[in-house]
């Protein structure tokens, strides 16, 4: 098959533990130098965090895997200062186009309004970005990558963990006050602690060929149902860089796997989809069935887990690294309080809470999908034919048509974080949701809201076209101050030359926010609004803050 | 609750009867099936209101098992 990577091969480096023969206790280990646990390891290593990371093999993730990042995963790693890598590299696109047969019946933009740094999609090879997440952790002192070093158990004490690791030079033993276990949907942390992963598997099988050709078709995604060159079964396309193309054909249950992956078999499918004359290289060839399913709550004592490994979903709307990546964002900054002494160790049950909603949330929409494109009776079969042949002129069908409803982040509602609103606020700024992106100008310069929100708390405090009342800023200036890291900046209409100011001069982050002069909003290490008010109150502002941080 | 209007409301029920009946006519049961399935969707998008459909289908659902 025709290569368009080279994989990197890490090499193992006994640690000096294991050369000497002694027992260290590690504040953080993550299991796993995936997507997620190299996401976390960024992160912790931001924040000051020394973290050791296991890994079992000694290269980045081989073959075809995760190729649809969504903004919000883009978002946390431009926070962590990969994002724009990524974004290079990649194929930024938005919109989705859903056929039946060969007629188009639904369509869809990921992001229809303007004025974001980072865009709604990506696709990228997840070869490129693990490859990527390395390079920046290999730059850091705090990250200990540790490859081949493959976790056998786990055993919790009652104020660490005690892990035995199997690396080529033998068995030896590494303590973590705690753990991230990031090993994935198979595992083995989560197989050590007998936890219960259940949920619904799903009677289709799907083969992926990636592809490597010269086409002209957009940066889309684009879906069909019963297309003429598959029929009765559907398929996907998606653009990646390198001229590689993602291939996705439905196969049904009775599909024999290993028959299914020979070349003789794959060839014919891509030339019915592409055209017979449309010259192209197999890079990449599996066939895959899938579940959704999860653990009932994320935090097992000092054992946190994230990712895959605590919630498996269908690969019909980007849900995997998109729901993991996020996961990370969630644990890192809460972590890093509970091990600074600033924050009780309860706040790491917030974690579950909140990943755990956001995981049904993914699961149900998964599944939802997965309904519609593998539908489980013959009703439900007819009813999902009823919508594509109805969708073609009836715009109300069209949005019925689910090929896979694209990750978008969760706002967490419920979460015992949030202080509940008392002004009236419009627009979707909610308590718990993500933070949105504006432009806005810093120290004179064109930049974003979002790389205002850094890793630490933030507060903004709207002037309109006022100065900073004095008692406001002091009262800002001490919680800044004081022992949670926080930054405060006053959003203004026009450059007023207040330290630290955001100029709104389009105006979007006062349309975003529904931002009124005296409006303050505070925002948590993770991009997430925590509290609003109309007015500045430094006891409420203290209040959502001692709340925050799940005290 | 009750929110589904269920007494009468045609003005001539038979018209209405024969509609559904004709409608059909001709139509092997594979076809029936798939027009039940657009009329369904499309009297549940006319009605606009998933409360009243819940209420519908639980009482359509009545002593069907």
């Amino acid at each position: 098959m025709h290569a368009t990577f080279s994989y990197p091969k890490y090499s193992f480096t006994p640690s000096d533990e294991q050369r000497t023969g002694t027992v260290r206790r590690h504040p953080v280990v993550v299991i796993g130098a995936g997507p997620v646990g190299l996401t976390a390891a960024l992160d912790f290593a931001r924040k000051g965090v020394p973290v050791v990371v296991l890994d079992a093999e000694d290269t980045v993730s081989v073959g075809s895997r995760a190729v649809c990042y969504a903004k919000r995963a883009l978002e946390v790693w431009e926070r962590l200062g990969v994002g724009q890598r990524m974004i290079d590299k990649g194929v930024v696109w938005k919109i989705g186009k859903v056929f039946n047969g060969d007629r188009m019946v639904y369509q869809f933009d990921l992001l229809p309004e303007p004025d974001h740094k980072i865009p709604a999609f990506i696709n990228l090879q997840q070869y490129y970005l693990e490859d990527f997440l390395v390079s920046e952790a290999l730059k850091s002192d705090l990250i200990d990558l540790r490859w081949l070093s493959r976790v056998i158990s786990a055993k919790q004490e009652a104020d660490h963990v005690v892990l035995q690791v199997e690396t080529p030079d033998g068995v030896h033993a590494v303590e973590a006050g705690w753990v991230i276990a990031c090993d994935g949907a198979r595992s083995s942390v989560r197989k050590m602690l007998g936890l219960d992963f259940q949920g619904e598997v799903f009677k289709d099988r799907f083969l992926i060929a990636d592809v490597v050709m010269k086409a002209d078709f957009p940066a889309e995604r684009w879906f069909w149902f019963d297309p003429p060159f598959h029929r009765k079964q559907s398929a996907l396309l998606h653009m990646q860089p390198d001229n590689v193309w993602r291939l996705d054909f439905q196969l049904g249950w009775d599909a024999d796997p290993e028959e299914e992956k020979k070349p003789e078999r794959v060839i014919p499918r891509v030339q019915a989809m592409l055209g017979a004359d449309t010259p192209f290289e197999l890079e990449w060839v599996s066939v895959y069935t899938f579940q959704c399913r999860r653990l009932e709550r994320f935090r097992h004592g000092r054992i946190l887990f994230a990712g895959d490994s605590a919630h498996q979903v269908s690969p019909f709307g980007a849900r995997g690294a998109n729901s993991g990546v996020p996961d990370a964002d969630n644990l890192v900054w809460k972590l890093a309080l509970v091990l600074d002494g600033k924050a009780p160790e309860s706040l790491l049950d917030s974690y579950s809470d909140e990943r755990v909603a956001a995981a049904r949330e993914n699961l149900l929409n998964s599944t939802r999908s997965t309904d519609f494109i593998t539908p489980k009776s013959e009703m439900s079969r007819v009813f999902r034919d009823a919508v594509l042949e109805l969708a073609v002129d009836q715009p109300f069908a069209r949005s019925l048509v689910n090929s896979g409803r694209l990750s978008t982040p969760t706002t967490y509602t419920d979460s015992p974080l949030n202080t509940p609103d008392n002004d009236v606020f419009a627009g979707r700024m909610v308590p718990g949701a993500p933070a949105t992106d504006a432009p806005v100008e810093r120290d004179s310069h064109p930049g974003w809201l979002m790389e205002a929100l850094d890793g630490r708390f933030t507060v903004l405090y709207a002037a309109g076209d006022d100065p900073v009342p004095a008692e406001v800023a002091k009262a800002l200036d001490s919680l800044a101050a004081g022992p949670l890291p926080l930054a405060w900046h006053a959003v203004t209409e026009r450059r007023r030359g207040i330290a630290g100011e955001l100029v709104d001069s389009a105006g979007r982050l006062r349309e975003r926010y529904d931002l009124a002069p005296g409006s303050v909003y505070l925002i948590r290490p993770d991009q997430h609004i925590a509290a609003r008010w109309r007015r500045f109150d430094a006891a409420a502002l203290s209040a959502a803050l001692y709340r925050a941080t799940g005290r | 609750m009750a929110k589904l209007m269920t007494e009468q409301r045609f003005a001539s029920p038979d018209d209405v009867y024969q509609l559904l009946i004709d409608s059909h006519r001709d139509l092997t049961p594979d076809q029936s099936t798939r027009l039940n399935a657009k009329l369904i969707l499309l009297l549940a998008n006319h009605i606009g209101d998933a409360e009243v459909l819940a209420e519908a289908l639980r009482a359509a659902r009545q002593g069907v098992e």
